[in-house]
């Protein structure tokens, strides 16, 4: 078997807070933002990351990038842990992680031409380049990435949101990166916008060999583009599954709650008779429930799920619950009630 | 007859680069009860509409045409007029609660404060009007949380507070912009249940703006498709999702990946929104339509083909059901 590109065992990332008004010598408490997070990448594939705010989606792909402190491993394919590299060892490394952000504009330096923003990463990780050629390679990702090359000495507020995400995947790729983190890439786009910009990453992908981690909250989306889905509650892993798999057979409770919630856009389908409400509201993350986090708001939670964590269990579809399986018709039923009242 | 009626509404901005029009003659009712979508790219007009109005607009924007409220002229009408509206027969939300409402102020003096003002109540007794609405929308503990600070709520349950300050003085029409966006997909389903619930209960028409195709799927009854300030097709929603009549409702469709279903390649609307300051001439759309011809550098006029519904388009309805053309 090849070995997968990205090997990650045991993520965790916990940033400590001090509550509001506290004094000097209170502890502060632990947020554990990403708590124990597995999953492999193979090469060439897709792997969507959803959940919904404050499940940790972002801050595992900036601990990934070493953005942010954590523990555990995660192991590239050449056998280092990314994790607690030192920052010169790291450098070799970022040259082939490269993420997108979600605010195109935002992330994009507005004093600097396209052409200095697309060459940026050159001159940190490609100093021996002459500038002729990097020029050229410049238009040519502009050219790949459907932008106009003779554009190069513009500047990024005269471009609208969907091409400054292309300058953004520009940037991302001129540094011929193995992997692309994209948080959240379309979701500031209009809908006709989004459709362009998701074809442009799918067929970079094909051409280029590329693996990329897509994180979203618009599931619809990350079906589209995904070959394997994680879903994130509260830091911690739900289900992994293949994403046909997923959306097909989810097991998870939680998984199926999120899933009957997206709207979809045919009218002949009632919402109410698809939607399985979640009660209450998410807990908070300083202070989880005990054993699984999601039992607050499961229709199925009993009383092992508050006293034993269930582990990820299962070999190409996992899903961490003790009792996973297709709500029944009984349990949607009583969620509604609840919601109701 | 209808609740709202607006006639050839049209709204323009004067800006440094010289005048916007950000909406150009619409004409659009509401019947009571009646939930209307109006969906649209950013720039396609959408909220502007709904901020014409409530008499919203930013001080550099006028509008113009005519909007009638249950028998009354409403557009451009004094404040006095339209604060009295504002109170008895119309309400707004918005995308983001917490820019909607006053952190300073605890949740239970911002809503007695309207019912104080419009309705000349008690502060005592706004105060336990105010419970009573957010228990309507499902806030647990309303009593106790009634003293809290805006800040103190997660989004969804802010988004829940200003339903309850929006309907406080039980409007007929509720106008809804972008109302879930910045929710989550679970809480979204919450609050949009939750406004069906509303709606029903206190028999108010609605108008829901989103970008969201599959929201208005959900919601309405009728649909109204804006570009470029324009409405370019308006029907029962059922009719319009199962065969648009506009090439770009037709791209707008095709172009959202479904959850339902899984397909190879997302089709594609070429090109960007037209640039309102310098609209192309004619149709706004043709730059980037697959149907368009000579015809189309005059304007196609919004004009009915069939019970109920209305569209803006020169190509012929054959020739889009046929998709011979359809978006690459």
């Amino acid at each position: 078997m090849t070995r997968p590109l990205l090997t990650v065992r045991d993520l965790r990332v916990s940033f400590p807070i001090r509550p509001s008004g506290a004094m000097p010598w209170t502890r502060s408490r632990l947020l554990r933002a990403v708590d124990g997070v597995d999953f492999t990448l193979p090469a060439g594939q897709t792997l969507g990351v959803v959940g919904e705010s404050g499940c940790g989606k972002s801050t595992l792909a900036r601990a990934l990038i070493g953005l942010v402190p954590a523990k555990g491993r995660a192991e590239w394919i050449d056998g280092a842990d990314l994790i607690g590299l030192s920052p010169r060892r790291m450098m070799a490394y970022r040259s082939q992680i490269q993420m997108i952000f979600q605010d195109p504009l935002a992330s994009l330096n507005p004093r600097m031409t396209v052409g200095q923003i697309i060459a940026e990463p050159l001159a940190t990780h490609r100093p021996d380049l002459p500038r002729a050629q990097i020029r050229d390679r410049v238009k040519a990702m502009m050219d790949r990435v459907g932008l106009l090359p003779s554009q190069i000495n513009r500047y990024p507020h005269e471009f609208s949101g969907g091409q400054c995400q292309r300058i953004g995947i520009a940037r991302a790729l001129i540094v011929e990166p193995r992997l692309i983190i994209c948080d959240e890439p379309v979701s500031a786009l209009d809908v006709s916008i989004q459709a362009q910009v998701i074809n442009l990453l799918m067929r970079l992908q094909a051409d280029l060999g590329l693996s990329l981690i897509f994180i979203a909250h618009d599931l619809s989306v990350v079906r589209h583009i995904s070959d394997r889905v994680m879903v994130l509650y509260l830091g911690k892993v739900m289900e992994i599954a293949s994403s046909d798999d997923l959306y097909s057979n989810p097991q998870h409770p939680y998984t199926q709650a999120l899933l009957s919630a997206v709207p979809v856009p045919d009218p002949s389908q009632d919402p109410a008779a698809r939607i399985v409400p979640l009660r209450g509201e998410l807990p908070s993350p300083t202070d989880p429930p005990s054993g699984c986090v999601f039992r607050t708001r499961c229709p199925r939670a009993a009383a092992r799920c508050a006293a034993e964590v269930p582990v990820l269990a299962g070999s190409d579809h996992q899903t961490a619950c003790h009792f996973p399986g297709p709500l029944t018709a009984q349990e949607i039923a009583r969620a509604r009630t609840v919601e109701a009242a | 007859m209808p609740l709202l009626r607006i006639e050839d509404l049209s709204v323009r901005f004067r800006t440094h680069d010289g005048a916007v029009q950000a909406v150009n003659n619409v004409t659009l009712s509401v019947d009571p009860g009646e939930t209307l979508g109006i969906v649209g790219e950013s720039g396609s007009g959408k909220s502007q509409l709904a901020f014409a109005v409530m008499g919203l607009l930013a001080r550099n924007g006028e509008a113009s045409g005519r909007v009638r409220l249950d028998g009354q002229d409403i557009l451009n009408a004094p404040p006095k007029v339209i604060n009295r509206v504002r109170a008895e027969k119309v309400a707004m939300i918005f995308q983001d609660p917490m820019t909607s409402l006053n952190p300073y102020m605890r949740v239970s003096d911002q809503m007695a404060e309207v019912l104080v003002l419009h309705k000349g109540l008690s502060k005592r007794d706004a105060v336990a009007e105010s419970v009573r609405m957010l228990d309507a929308v499902r806030i647990p503990d309303a009593r106790g949380r009634v003293r809290l600070y805006p800040h103190e709520f997660s989004g969804g349950m802010r988004q829940r507070v200003m339903i309850a300050m929006a309907l406080l003085c039980r409007p007929k029409l509720l106008i809804a912009d972008e109302p879930t966006t910045a929710l989550d997909v679970t809480v979204q389903a919450q609050i949009m249940t939750l406004l069906a619930d509303l709606q029903r209960d206190f028999g108010m028409a609605m108008i829901l703006i989103t970008h969201d195709l599959g929201v208005v799927a959900g919601a309405c009854e009728r649909v109204a498709v804006m570009y470029g300030g324009r409405i370019r097709e308006l029907g029962p929603v059922g009719p319009v999702f199962a065969d648009p009549a506009h090439p770009y409702t037709q791209g707008l469709l095709s172009a959202i990946p479904r959850i339902d279903a899984r397909d190879d390649e997302l089709a594609v609307i070429p090109g960007q929104p037209p640039d309102m300051s310098r609209p192309p001439p004619g149709c706004a759309f043709q730059p980037r339509c697959a149907y368009r011809r000579d015809a189309c550098d005059d304007r196609p006029p919004l004009a009915p083909f069939a019970p109920d519904r209305w569209r803006a388009c020169f190509a012929p309805l054959d020739e889009l059901r046929a998709g011979t053309k359809a978006f690459p």
